[in-house]
């Protein structure tokens, strides 16, 4: 690993000037579970994290990266296992008055209207009718959804639904607004008007908000909006690099200083896997669930006339319209089965990838079994486990336990499913979902 | 832009508007509309005297109907069930309040059982399979004991009877919509649940705003199938011997009981329309509203196809009288809900407690349920021993296989005639939206009114009880078939169809690869219902009688009615016991693997 990413500045110390104006802070909050045998699972390491006045900060990582746990742990939805948030001066238990949260999801409550759901906290504080209604009114004034007030949420569109989102989580005055992933269930051009509404009511100082937390997988998005981007890498999720955003609002996306710190960003993003190329993967090597079809659709257009051969990742992720999600899987998959390599920033075919993208489909499943074979250890072992038993036949659940001494229980679903599907995608073995067991015979016309 | 357009004054529109169904809510939703609406709603509408009255008759009607309950028991039979048809609507208002009543208690019970259920980890242990067993019993086993145990409870009062009568109801109504209530709890979507968490809800608010709104289509739906089958019961309910005491409680059941003694033919018509009408009637003013009303409840954030409609809601919607009547109670609820102080304090530290307390907890609160267990087990065991002998088992087991014999052929006759039919409805997207509520209520009907008129024919043309009194088990149930089936069917993809169709599948092959895959999963749910009803029905048509004729079908329910009429507790417990063995394991080993199947075939996912 390099030294430049390696650890996170740590961002005050005692003693330090800045800590006075801290919103809030965040001291080794580590997150693991338990598990029957073996070491604990660890899903957060040790994070630090201070949240001053005046700044939005942006978690950016790829899913199980363990960013969203940081968040929670924030907002009081979960525990840390070892660490402390103090937020007034004191730690944090369970959801603290002036942090409020805006969902993914919106997560509204589909039975009551856009008022009734804006009024939903006030209550829960126990505050007079009156005062309820007349704050409730002003906050859906501020966030521009008058006339929506008695709409139930399944009558608006996305963003409407996000607007609501954020008119409940302000309407409780907060100090601090949790956002997770607040604008990725929504389309480009809405995303965007609601992230600059935002910015705008930010930089007027119309919100009661003094500092912002934002989770996001988009690199773009996190420049754009942050003032201080923390970079997770996942596996334990861990930070590994900090950021400083110098730039003001309103930021301009093609200003080449933008541009620049973008590329920047993903460089760091894929340098891990440039050095963990040479390493040998293990059984327990999470497999990013990416289907076949989407592998020899990269493949193919990075060997076309456009990219020959070598694409920047930026670039690639606009011109496909994939976030970081869904690209570095992806390109990540193709790195472990050899057919290219990720290097600062850039993804390149090798040799094996252009071959693959000459072949015919015959060819290219023969190839894919025996890059699948040679480089996946995973898939090795259930063909060799299939090859020795008499029946050729093993259930999944012999596999998915053995995953699950190094991945968390969904981690290890979700690497048995995409081997799964690889493994048939190249006529190494077959599944019957039915009886959940793994084995070599193929459909009788095709065996014979 | 203004906070109020569009809105009206929210003050007025807000609690009216979150009770309009859509369409209502956007047209109101328009300013110029908006101001009309109001203004129209100031005035007394037509719908307002309805109303009125519809509310102060209810009023009415349920004290006068309740009058009675302090009498004395001997009072009913100073009072004999008079046959004049007259008498008639005064008898199906006691059912019907039998029915509320018990209907109430389930809400209760189903809300209250299924929280501490899905709550507590160490009850979700021994509630659930508890549930699953009560949910397979044949209530109508019970019969006995119930009357026993609440003649018991208030001696020598009608009130004990009547509650007998109403548990037994509720023992028919209130475990699918428990099992429902806690699906529901236990699906609760995870985001939502955060956001109640990170609002600082408290406990109450939580359960007002997140849990019972979601728990409740479910409930809605399931509370109507369990009124539909309710009504069997209560007819079995009302009218019964225990021994040498008989008890016929004022109602359309003991109607019909006293119309069989005197072999009135007559006097039994007028009961099944009696019944006719009272169903509707249900289905009209509670149910359509209560359906249309819980659309607001679906947790998919999408417009839904099919709006249902209901003319009472609207009504209620409308008018200004019933509105005036919900804001008081709506203001009550509130206040009452309204927490003094925010939940802060609930976040503070839990108390400390040693490390190895759930585990010691664990142990005591298992152990106790497994020494009770095993101690109710061996009184069982003693009892039957002692009073029957073991010999007489083996006897019931047969018994229990005769009627078992029946029930399977009676669901593969009953699938082989409505499968085809149900498919051939379901296709007809206009026939389906006919047939379905005239299915529905048939499946509602009471089945045991129309068994005089089986006993009749099997007497007239010299039958054989064996086999004539089998197809009345299924008569009631086998509409459950029938309407799942058409459901399956008219939400079979159309692009499937039209696949189907390209691919020239014809015939069986159509069947084979197109239709039962894609109808299994409703086929499962429809067969398993109608099953479990054939077993409950078979105690009562298995031993049928029509003035002094008395018919008898050789099977376990005919054992247990005798048993019943005999007083003979032991040989009854054995029945019962024996009768559950068979359904839990016949839902065990047949339907719960059939139904697995079937949705992976669907290729439905968890």
């Amino acid at each position: 690993m390099n030294d430049e990413y390696k650890q996170a500045a740590p961002v005050a110390a005692p003693g330090d000037p800045a800590l006075a104006d801290a919103v809030l802070e965040v001291r080794g909050v580590r997150r693991a579970f338990k598990r029957p045998h073996g070491e604990p699972l660890v899903v957060l390491e040790s994070v630090n994290l201070n949240l001053h006045k005046g700044e939005i900060i942006g978690l950016l990582g790829r899913s199980g990266s363990g960013k969203s746990t940081l968040l929670r742990i924030v907002a009081g939805l979960i525990k840390a296992s070892d660490g402390e948030v103090i937020y007034r001066g004191e730690p944090l238990h369970g959801p603290a008055e002036g942090i409020s949260m805006v969902f993914q999801s919106f997560a509204l409550f589909p039975w009551l209207t856009v008022l009734q759901n804006v009024e939903a906290g006030l209550e829960a504080q126990g505050m007079a009718p009156d005062e309820i209604r007349e704050q409730a009114l002003r906050a859906i004034d501020v966030i521009g959804l008058d006339g929506f007030a008695n709409a139930y949420p399944r009558e608006l569109s996305g963003g409407m639904r996000q607007r609501v989102g954020f008119a409940r989580a302000l309407v409780m005055n907060p100090s601090i607004l949790l956002m997770d992933e607040p604008f990725s269930a929504l389309d480009v051009l809405t995303a965007e008007t609601l992230r600059t509404d935002f910015l705008d009511l930010w930089t007027e100082n119309k919100l009661p908000i003094q500092s912002v937390l934002l989770v996001t997988h988009n690199i773009e998005e996190a420049v754009f909006m942050c003032d201080r981007i923390l970079v997770f890498s996942a596996n334990p999720g861990r930070v590994v690099a900090e950021i400083k955003v110098p730039f003001k609002h309103p930021r301009n996306r093609l200003d080449p200083r933008f541009r620049q710190l973008v590329d920047d960003i993903y460089s760091r993003m894929t340098v891990r896997h440039a050095t963990g190329k040479a390493t040998v993967l293990s059984i327990g090597e999470r497999l990013p669930e990416v289907s076949t079809n989407l592998m020899a659709g990269l493949i193919e257009t990075l060997a076309s006339e456009t990219y020959k051969g070598r694409a920047d990742m930026p670039a690639l992720a606009q011109a496909l319209a994939l976030e970081v999600d869904e690209l570095f899987p992806l390109a990540e998959s193709l790195q472990m089965l050899g057919y290219a390599e990720l290097e600062s920033g850039d993804v390149q075919l090798t040799p094996l990838g252009l071959q693959f993208a000459q072949a015919d489909t015959q060819v290219r499943k023969i190839g894919f079994a025996k890059q699948m074979l040679t480089r996946i250890p995973l898939a090795a072992h259930i063909k060799s486990v299939l090859d020795e038993r008499p029946g050729h036949r093993a259930p999944a659940v012999r596999f998915l336990s053995e995953l699950e001494d190094y991945l968390s229980d969904s981690a290890a679903e979700h690497t048995l499913s995409a081997v799964t599907q690889w493994g048939r995608y190249a006529e190494l073995f077959t599944y019957d979902d039915a009886a959940e067991a793994f084995s070599l015979d193929m459909p009788e016309a095709e065996a014979s | 832009m203004d906070s109020r357009t569009g809105a009206g004054d929210p003050k007025i529109t807000l609690n009216e508007l979150a009770r309009a169904p859509a369409a209502v809510r956007r047209i109101v939703a328009h300013p110029y509309l908006a101001v009309r609406g109001i203004a129209r709603g100031n005035l007394p509408s037509p719908w307002d005297i309805v109303a009125f009255a519809l509310l102060f008759g209810t009023l009415v009607l349920i004290s006068f109907g309740t009058s009675q309950f302090g009498a004395p028991l001997s009072a009913l039979e100073k009072t004999p069930i008079d046959l004049n048809p007259w008498a008639l609507p005064y008898y199906a208002l006691r059912t019907t309040l039998r029915m509320g009543a018990a209907m109430v208690l389930s809400l209760i019970f189903s809300i209250g059982y299924a929280a501490l259920a899905a709550k507590s980890k160490r009850a979700e242990r021994v509630l659930i399979p508890t549930l699953d067993i009560l949910q397979s019993v044949p209530i109508l086993g019970f019969l006995t004991f119930t009357y026993t145990f609440f003649l018991g409870l208030f001696p020598g009062r009608v009130f004990g009877a009547e509650l007998a009568s109403v548990f037994v109801i509720f023992t028919s109504q209130a475990w699918n919509m428990t099992f429902s209530v806690y699906q529901s709890l236990r699906t609760l979507p995870p985001d939502l649940s955060e956001a109640c968490t990170s609002l600082r809800f408290s406990p109450l608010q939580r359960f007002r705003r997140l849990e019972l709104p979601f728990a409740m289509p479910g409930l809605i739906w399931n509370m109507m199938m369990s009124m539909s089958g309710g009504w069997f019961f209560v007819v079995a309910s009302e009218a019964i011997t225990v021994g040498d005491q008989t008890i016929t409680l004022p109602g359309v059941g003991s109607y019909v009981a006293t119309a069989i003694a005197e072999e009135n033919l007559g006097a039994i018509g007028w009961a099944i329309l009696a019944m006719l009408i009272v169903i509707l009637l249900y289905d009209q003013l509670l149910f359509r509203p209560l359906i249309a009303w819980g659309e607001k409840f679906r947790a998919d954030n999408e417009p839904g196809q099919v709006q249902p409609e209901s003319w009472v809601l609207r009504m209620l919607q409308r008018s200004r009288f019933a509105a005036l009547l919900w804001k008081p109670v709506d203001t009550a609820v509130n206040r009452i809900l309204r927490p003094r102080r925010a939940a802060a304090a609930r976040a503070e530290s839990p108390l400390q407690l040693p490390s190895w307390t759930p585990l010691a907890l664990d142990i005591a609160w298992y152990g106790v349920i497994v020494l009770a267990a095993a101690y109710g087990a061996w009184i069982a065991v003693r009892y039957i021993s002692h009073a029957v002998g073991f010999g007489e088992v083996g006897h019931v087991v047969l018994l229990g296989l005769a009627t078992m014999a029946r029930v399977i052929l009676l669901v593969a006759v009953a699938s082989l005639i409505w499968v085809p039919i149900g498919v051939a409805i379901g296709l007809r997207p206009r026939l389906a939206a006919m047939a379905q509520p005239v299915a529905q209520f048939l499946a509602a009907f009471p089945a045991n009114l129309l068994f005089p008129v089986a006993v009749m024919l099997i007497v007239s043309f010299h039958l054989n009880p064996d086999i004539w009194l089998s197809p009345l088990m299924i008569f009631g149930t086998q509409w459950y078939i029938l309407f799942n089936v058409v459901a399956g069917a008219s939400v079979f993809p159309h692009d499937l169809r039209d696949a189907a169709d390209n691919l020239h599948l014809r015939g069986w092959l159509w069947w084979k690869r197109a239709m039962i895959p894609g109808i299994l999963p409703y086929y499962v749910t429809g067969a398993m219902t109608a099953a479990g009803g054939c077993w409950n029905a078979s105690i009562v048509s298995e031993w049928v009688t029509w003035g002094k004729t008395h018919l008898q079908a050789h099977g376990l329910g005919a054992y247990i009615q005798q048993a019943t009429t005999d007083a003979d507790y032991p040989r009854l417990v054995l029945g019962v016991a024996v009768m559950s063995l068979f359904v839990v394991s016949f839902n065990r080993v047949l339907w719960r693997p059939l139904y697995r199947s079937a949705e992976r075939l669907a290729g439905v996912d968890e």
